[in-house]
Formats: C-alpha cells, structure tokens, sequence
C-alpha cells in the first residue's frame, strides 16, 4: 500500500482547475495502491489555499508554508517533494501537465529515481497509462518500470474533482535547497477579464488570417465578449507577433476542449488540432474552402471573416437581449 | 566558452504519421526525417552566441540510430563545430538523460542548450532530468537568453502559463528553449560543403558505462479516436441556428 502525492498549483491564492484534474487522476492511482491521495500545497502565505484545497476531494492536504518555495522554482520545489513523499509515504507523484507540471515532474523523477510519464490522458486498471505522440496522432498505451512513479496528467482529459472536506496538516518537512539554485527575478501576467483559455467553455481562436494583431482586437475580441469565450490563437499568429504566447492553443501550446471552439482565419495544421480535436463542438469559419479545419469542424462557413465575425458578433449579442 | 547543444532525430513534422498494422509504432517507411524543430532553434541560439562573442565552439549531441548522422551534418552546415552521435536503440528519456550525463561529463560545456520538447514522442522530460541528474539549474522554455558580462550566470525568459517569467541561473545550467527564441537559419551551400569536413565522433551507447535499462515501455500504440468532418453552412444566420438548435450550444 503505497500513498499518492498530488502537486498543487495555485497563484494569486486561487486554485486553477488544473489541480483538481490532478486530484482526479491521483485519487485513480490511490485506489489502485489502496493508499491515500495526499495533496501538496506549497508556497508562501497559503493558508486560503490550503482551505480551498481541502475541498477538492483529497483524502488529506498537507502544506509546507515557506518562503523558499514561493515562486514554485523547478530545483527547489522537487529536491522538496521528494523529501514530502518520502515523509508521507507516497511512491507515486501526480501534476497537472501545466507549465509548472511540465517544469518540475521530470526533474522530481530524477530525484526519486523514478519513471515519469508526461500528459498523460487514460490510467487503465492495469496501471498501465495512455499518453499522446506526434502532436496526437498517435496514443500510446505505456507500462512504468519500478515502484516509484511521477505522472503529469492532461488537464482536459479528466474531470475536476470537489469533496466536502478534509484534513489540513502542516508538514513539518523542511525546504531542500539545491546547491546552485535558480533566482525568480519576475513576472510578466497577461491580463485579461475573460475566462482562462484551459478553463473556459467556449474558445474562440484567431489565426494568421486576422492579418494583424490589432484586429484581435477589434474583430475577434467581440465575439470572445459577445459569447463570454476565452480568446485563443494559432501558432502562426502567435509567431507572427499578434498575439502573447500564452494563448497559442496546439501540440506546443495549450490544450483545450471546451464546449465550443470556433476556429476564425486558422487554417488547421495538425499541430493546432492538437490542442483542440476534443473540444465538443468545433466550428471553422475561413475563406479557403479547403482549409483542413474543416475536416475536423462540426459546422464550417466558408467566408470572409471580416464580414462574417461583425455579423456573428450582432447576432450572438440579439440572442442575449 | 563550450555550448553543448542536443539534436534529435525526428519525422518530418509536415509527414502524414500512421500507426502500423501491428501496432507497435509508426510507419516509418517514406517518411523524412529532419532536425526536431526545436532544437534547430538551440543551434541558432548557440551560434548567434559564438558569432556575438567570439571564442566558443559549439558541440552539437545526438541520442538515436546511426541515421542521425545527418541530422547532425545539418547542424554542422549550419555552423556548428562538431558533433557527437550516441548510438543508441530507441532509449527513453531516462535514457538518453542517463546517457547525456556522460557526454556532459567528458564534455565540461558552460552550458547545455536544447528544444523543451522533441516533435515525435513530445515528451518534454530530457532537459529537467538531466539538469537534476547533474545537479545544475534549469531555465526551461525560454524564449530569451543572456549572458552575464563574466558568463557565469545567465538571465532567461519563460514561456509559461498565464505570461512570461524571468529567472536567473548561475552556469553551468540546463536550458531548454521554447519556439519563439529566435528563427533558425537555413545551412548555405558553403556551409553544406565545410560540414563535410568537420568532425562528427561515434560513440556506441553501451561504452559509456550509462544505465540503459528503460524506465518506460510502449505496449502498444493506437490512432486517435477519428473525429468526422462535419457540414457547412451557407450563411452566419445558418450557423447561429444550428448552434442553437442542433447543437444546442448556444
């Protein structure tokens, strides 16, 4: 019987729901085990997260409240969770695949001594795991050799936990140091009053055919307000300057799948439909008849965009009225 | 200054990639292969550092089958000054961190630059475990780096969730970049030519002393569930409609 350790993200003294997604996936490999799915709140000043965490259906939450691991730095956070698990028990480590996750899980593996496994979207009963490749044209069904695991799990492919409530327990582990640590200097946040891309129900994404970056602005950004969508983008777009990185939606950016993706100006390289395939429905709406998004969309108009998205927009905000 | 850089061998990312009938990967046969996109852009970023400053050589590393010779040749038409192939068969990224250790070791590079993620197995694992494995800081998925004036640490810009982060690490460190670090260059036919000479080492894997057994193994390999196009509509009046009728998402 062996417990789990489940990474918890936060910023602001907000849980993203990318830790319940892990809560989810750590409480699977608890009831393989037969142990516990302990949740990990790390950070400075976290008492609010650590109650909010507490409500994510965890068997218990442990925090460790230090400055030393504040800005969740890849070196000193792993040497740390490496000495958590240990305190508690637990062989298997689970993070959201965020930038964070992705940051930290592999250098904690090399830590443990462990196997890892990276976004991954099904945990079989035979512990056996599934993960996409080649910017998801191929899932493989893989086996991790040796007791002690760390997983990175997708956020969309599993749901969010919640709970009623659990223990909260002050860890009395200390911070490990890495011998030449990392320094955080800053932070530069994208603001944004719409809905976070990974959490939103509707997406709306631009690509190269939005021309510039300011008629995301002024032509896209409507629509994302008029429907309550987070805005997204294209690879493309996001290289050509239109957009910050942080919304590019594919293999190398974020995956989504919300309730509704509309594609605008995006052509559909199989890169882009990697982060959007398992939305539930997709429209495509380009001016190239031919454009492969439309093999994937559910619905597609073939028009220009300039004149379809204003009129869209009008129409949506009618509805509302 | 040494720059170890790290290049893999990768399907072209423009390939169609089909599962083979047995399921045990994919086909391989009529594909290219290239240089793993991101990596390209650790190239570029190490020789615009040797042309900015003078007196570094850039090594370029590479963990895969005797085929990632030309691979390597291309990062060599586009300047780097020589490369190490590993010959290796498919190890994993445990692997090829294990492995990687003891080039690094021989090596003794100022740093190691590399592509946050290969475009086949996306893994994104290598550049962290390696990092942990030789105790060095990490800088991954940056899309800006500089040098101290002593090169003794190094300021770098993160990608990440929700903006941009800057951190500082003292060197040697492991950094991995992010698609927007630069654009890499195409190698000139000079160049093409000049690579010819340069020196390209083979290693067999199994001579390293690294541990090769893996630490994961593909039972099988699947397509993706198939998503079936589905219809166009004639006008936005059309769209919205059937958003909220058919859909019913609206």
């Amino acid at each position: 019987m062996s417990n789990v350790l489940v990474y918890a993200e936060h910023a602001h003294g907000h849980l993203p729901k990318a830790t319940a997604v892990a809560v989810t996936a750590g409480k699977k490999f608890a009831a393989l085990s037969g142990g516990q799915a302990i949740l990990a709140v790390l950070g400075s000043g976290i008492g609010e997260v650590a109650a909010q965490a507490a409500k994510l259906g965890a068997d218990k939450v442990v925090t460790l409240d230090n400055a030393a691991v504040e800005h969740a730095l890849a070196d000193v956070t792993a040497l740390t969770l490496k000495a958590i698990a240990e305190a508690v028990g637990a062989n298997t480590v689970v993070f959201a695949a965020t930038s964070k996750g992705r940051d930290i899980a592999p250098r904690l593996a090399a830590a443990m001594d462990a196997a890892i496994a990276s976004d991954v979207t099904e945990i079989n009963a035979d512990g056996t795991l599934v993960r996409p490749m080649n910017a998801g044209n191929v899932f493989a069904t893989v086996e991790l050799v040796g007791d002690k695991k760390v997983i990175s799990v997708r956020t969309t492919a599993f749901d969010a936990a919640t709970g009623s409530g659990c223990p909260v327990e002050a860890l009395s582990v200390a911070p490990v140091a890495p011998a030449k640590p990392a320094r955080f200097v800053s932070i530069e946040e994208t603001k944004s009053d719409r809905p976070v891309l990974t959490e939103a129900s509707r997406v709306v994404s631009g690509g190269r055919g939005l021309k510039n970056g300011e008629n995301f602005t002024t032509v896209l950004a409507p629509l994302c307000d008029a429907l309550g969508a987070a805005m997204g983008a294209s690879r493309a777009a996001v290289d050509a300057g239109y957009v910050p990185n942080d919304l590019q939606v594919g293999q190398t950016g974020k995956v989504v799948a919300p309730t509704l993706y509309v594609a605008v100006g995006i052509s559909g390289a199989i890169q882009h439909l990697a982060g959007m395939k398992d939305s539930k429905v997709i429209v495509a709406i380009n001016k190239d008849a031919e454009a492969p998004i439309f093999q994937v969309a559910d619905y597609g108009l073939v028009a220009d965009l300039f004149a379809a998205v204003p009129e869209m927009t009008d129409k949506v905000k009618a509805l509302a009225k | 200054m040494k720059i170890l850089v790290t290049a893999k061998r990768v399907p072209d990312y423009e390939s169609t990639i089909k599962v083979n009938p047995e399921g045990t990967g994919i086909v391989e046969a009529g594909l290219k292969w290239i240089v793993n996109p991101f990596d390209e852009i650790a190239v570029e970023e190490a020789l615009r550092i040797k042309e900015a400053q003078g007196g570094v050589e850039v090594v370029v590393a590479s963990v895969g089958p005797a085929e990632a010779q030309e691979q390597l040749r291309t990062t060599l038409a586009m300047g780097a000054d020589r490369a190490i192939l590993v010959k290796a068969d498919r190890p994993d990224t445990t692997v090829v961190a294990r492995i990687l250790v003891k080039i690094i070791e021989k090596e003794q590079p100022d740093f190691v630059i590399m592509g946050k993620q290969a475009t086949d197995d996306d893994s994104n694992e290598v550049g962290q475990m390696l990092a942990q494995m030789l105790g060095w800081p990490q800088a991954t998925f940056i899309s800006k780096l500089t040098l101290s004036a002593d090169k003794t640490s190094a300021t770098a810009m993160r990608e990440v969730d929700g903006g941009m982060e800057t951190i500082e690490i003292p060197l040697p460190a492991i950094i991995t970049n992010d698609l927007r670090l630069n654009e890499p260059r195409y190698a000139s036919l000079p160049g093409i030519m000049k690579a010819r000479k340069k020196p390209l080492e083979e290693i067999d894997a199994a001579t390293l002393g690294a541990d090769l057994s893996p630490r994961i193994v593909i039972r099988k390999v699947t397509p993706p569930p198939a998503r079936t196009a589905g219809r166009k509509v004639e006008s936005v009046d059309e769209l919205i409609k059937v958003l909220q009728t058919e859909a019913k998402v609206l």
